[in-house]
């Protein structure tokens, strides 16, 4: 049974994410302990090649079927190339692709799957995953028994790969089946880029659901306007119609990273602080003293948002 | 077309989450459940689907604390069936074993769509949307924002990605589908017409099967995560709050005036 570690890897406008190169970082220390290769699995035209460095080679698969992101295809592509290649750890990243990948190809592998995962290591011959659970609030330590695993990786919890020479490119023929899928992409849908760019501004205030009310809305954007800062939210207020899409802030939103972002009622889910850690200065305010934003903030209140946002637009002016 | 919505009661992150001394479960006691919110959301499209081009919706949850409410208020919305998963399910039920006894349960009832919900807060070894597709093997596609039938036996669906991308994606049916959120805001169903829903409506209990399955994973421990990162909480009132927030702002030079 080989050891290898195989990475799904994304890649946006041809540019390998942050998230996949973090996922190199990760299969480098463990292969270090397994004693096998880093396998970094591109699917779509271009090998991106000399953008995998950490990888010890780039398996290549094309086919019509795999650009753009077809989720069927690409369950289909990656399950066969973890079982032909019998890979001890396949890594992805929480992502779409993660989400409609990690347990689909876990299933097809009859191996377990772990979600949400920080952390990973060998011990004592043992693979040891640990995860996020409860939205961020708990931690879960697991031990992850078997031939082969899936672990799917939260942003910005590895490392990413550094160094290293260009691999080797070692094209895979496409599996038979992506000639007869179920699935079919009919449009890509590029976001609107009508509305102010928020990831242009240096201060941003941001609100969560803690707001309430879309009609208690008019007080944060009283002080936005104080401060000549966009407003932006959580995907709450979006998916309730009360804030656009343009405006929001996480994994499904736009990345941010402003010179400072004031959040008001914001818990700091997983998804929302991976669009916004790394903004130079975070404040955060929340009433809740074990609210998760409070790990991730430079600054925190328990103080009610409701008085102070009145309190900082008084002295704004 | 027939929906099948499963939804599923967790525990309200607003409450302090207590441990059991062994250290690998919660104190299940201590905590009050809701309704997982993107269950609300499955359930929302699944009635918007109904009032544009038809349907039957039925929605159906494993017998865990306070289900039944759910399952009438559900009921209570508009959907026309609720089935309620009865076994030895008491404790911890891993994703695994609940996608079991589901997979087993749907085998034996027809279905076009199945829409779950994207995710669960409580969230450790799996999605049920993908699990669930790739056991019933029928196409899966989750973070999913709407969902329409486009006549021939298929559905379009509009999926999110990083970076506001989105695609829209067609698929044959049957198939599963994990629903971020709806195209609406989820609706409210008032007191009274959960009232009457639980008079007039019955919750069909159908024994589950397969849910003896392991995930194949061993809880080490759970743990807080260690508070090395922790914010310098600002003391004071909220008028001093507020200063020391705008002298942060200040010494950056983000303050105008
Ligand atoms: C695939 C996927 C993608 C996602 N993408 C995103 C994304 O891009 N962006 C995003 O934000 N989320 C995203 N989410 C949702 C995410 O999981 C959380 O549900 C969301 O971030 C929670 O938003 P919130 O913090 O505003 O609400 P909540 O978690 O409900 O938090 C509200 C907070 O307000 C506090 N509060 C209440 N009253 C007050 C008061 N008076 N004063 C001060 N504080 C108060 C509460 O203590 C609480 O912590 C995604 C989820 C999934 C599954
Ligand atoms: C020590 C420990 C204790 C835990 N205790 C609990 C616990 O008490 N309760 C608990 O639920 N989880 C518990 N979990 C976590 C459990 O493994 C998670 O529920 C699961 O992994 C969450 O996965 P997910 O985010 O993919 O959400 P999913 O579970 O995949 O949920 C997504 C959707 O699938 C559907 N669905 C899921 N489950 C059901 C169901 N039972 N009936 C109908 N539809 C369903 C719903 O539409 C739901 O929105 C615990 C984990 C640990 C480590």
């Amino acid at each position: 049974m080989a050891n290898d570690v195989l990475v799904v890897v994304e890649e946006q406008d041809g540019t390998v994410t942050d998230a996949t190169r973090e996922l190199l970082g990760a299969g480098r220390a463990l292969s270090g302990e397994l004693g096998g290769e880093v396998l970094a699995l591109r699917l779509g035209p271009g090998s991106l090649a000399e953008q995998l460095a950490g990888a010890d080679r780039v398996l290549h698969v094309e086919h019509p079927a795999l650009e753009p992101y077809n989720p069927e295809a690409w369950e289909v592509t990656v399950a066969e190339v973890a079982k032909e290649r019998g890979a001890r750890v396949v890594l992805m990243a929480t992502t779409t692709v993660g989400m409609d990948l990690g347990p689909a190809v876990a299933a097809r592998l009859g191996a377990p799957v772990v979600c949400y995962v920080v952390g990973a290591a060998v011990d004592g011959g043992q693979l040891v995953a640990t995860a996020k659970i409860y939205g961020g609030k708990l931690l879960a330590e697991v031990e992850v028994p078997g031939e082969a695993a899936v672990l799917v990786a939260i942003g910005g919890s590895f490392a990413p790969a550094s160094g290293g020479s260009v691999p080797e490119v070692e094209p895979v023929p496409a599996p038979a089946a992506l000639d007869g899928l179920r699935t079919a992409v009919r449009q890509r849908i590029e976001p609107d880029r009508s509305d102010v760019d928020i990831t242009a501004a240096d201060l941003l205030v941001a609100v969560g659901r803690g707001i309430g009310d879309r009609d208690n809305l008019e007080l944060v954007q009283e002080l936005a306007d104080a401060l000549g800062a966009p407003l932006a939210s959580s995907r709450p207020l979006v998916d309730q119609g009360w804030m656009p899409k343009s405006r929001q802030v996480g994994k499904s939103g736009l990345k941010v990273k402003p010179k400072a972002y004031l959040m008001f009622g914001i818990s700091g889910a997983p998804e929302h602080i991976e669009g916004m850690r790394d903004a130079e200065l975070i404040v955060a305010c929340n009433t809740d003293p074990n609210a998760p934003i409070f790990e991730v903030a430079h600054f925190g209140t328990t103080a009610d948002l409701f008085d102070l946002v009145p309190a900082l637009v008084e002295r704004v002016g | 077309m027939r929906i099948v919505v499963p939804i599923k009661q967790v525990p309200d992150l607003v409450e302090e989450l207590e441990l059991l001394p062994e250290g690998t479960d919660l104190d299940r006691d201590l905590l009050t459940f809701k309704l997982n919110e993107y269950d609300d959301h499955a359930v929302e499209e699944a009635l918007c689907l109904k009032e544009a081009a038809g349907a039957e919706v039925v929605v159906v949850g494993l017998d865990e604390p306070e289900i039944d409410q759910s399952l009438y208020t559900a009921l209570a919305k508009g959907a026309d069936r609720a089935v309620k998963l009865t076994g030895d399910l008491e404790g911890w039920i891993d994703t695994h074993r609940r996608v079991a006894a589901l997979a087993s349960w749907l085998a034996s009832e027809p279905f076009d769509l199945v829409l779950v919900g994207v995710q669960a807060v409580d969230d450790l070894d799996g999605q049920v949307p993908a699990l669930l597709g790739a056991r019933l093997g029928v196409p899966h596609v989750s973070v999913v924002t709407r969902v329409e039938p486009s006549g021939d036996g298929a559905a379009l669906v509009h999926q999110e990605y990083s970076g506001g991308l989105a695609a829209e994606l067609e698929v044959r049916l049957p198939a599963v589908v994990g629903v971020q959120a709806a195209r609406q805001a989820p609706r409210y169903a008032s007191i009274t017409r959960v009232r009457q829903a639980m008079q007039e409506g019955s919750i069909e209990e159908v024994a589950a099967t397969g849910a003896d399955e392991a995930a194949g994973l061993r809880v080490r421990r759970l743990f807080a995560p260690e508070a090395s990162g922790h914010a310098e909480m600002l003391e004071g009132n909220v008028g001093e709050v507020a200063e020391r927030i705008l002298e942060l702002l200040r010494t950056r030079g983000l303050l105008k005036a």
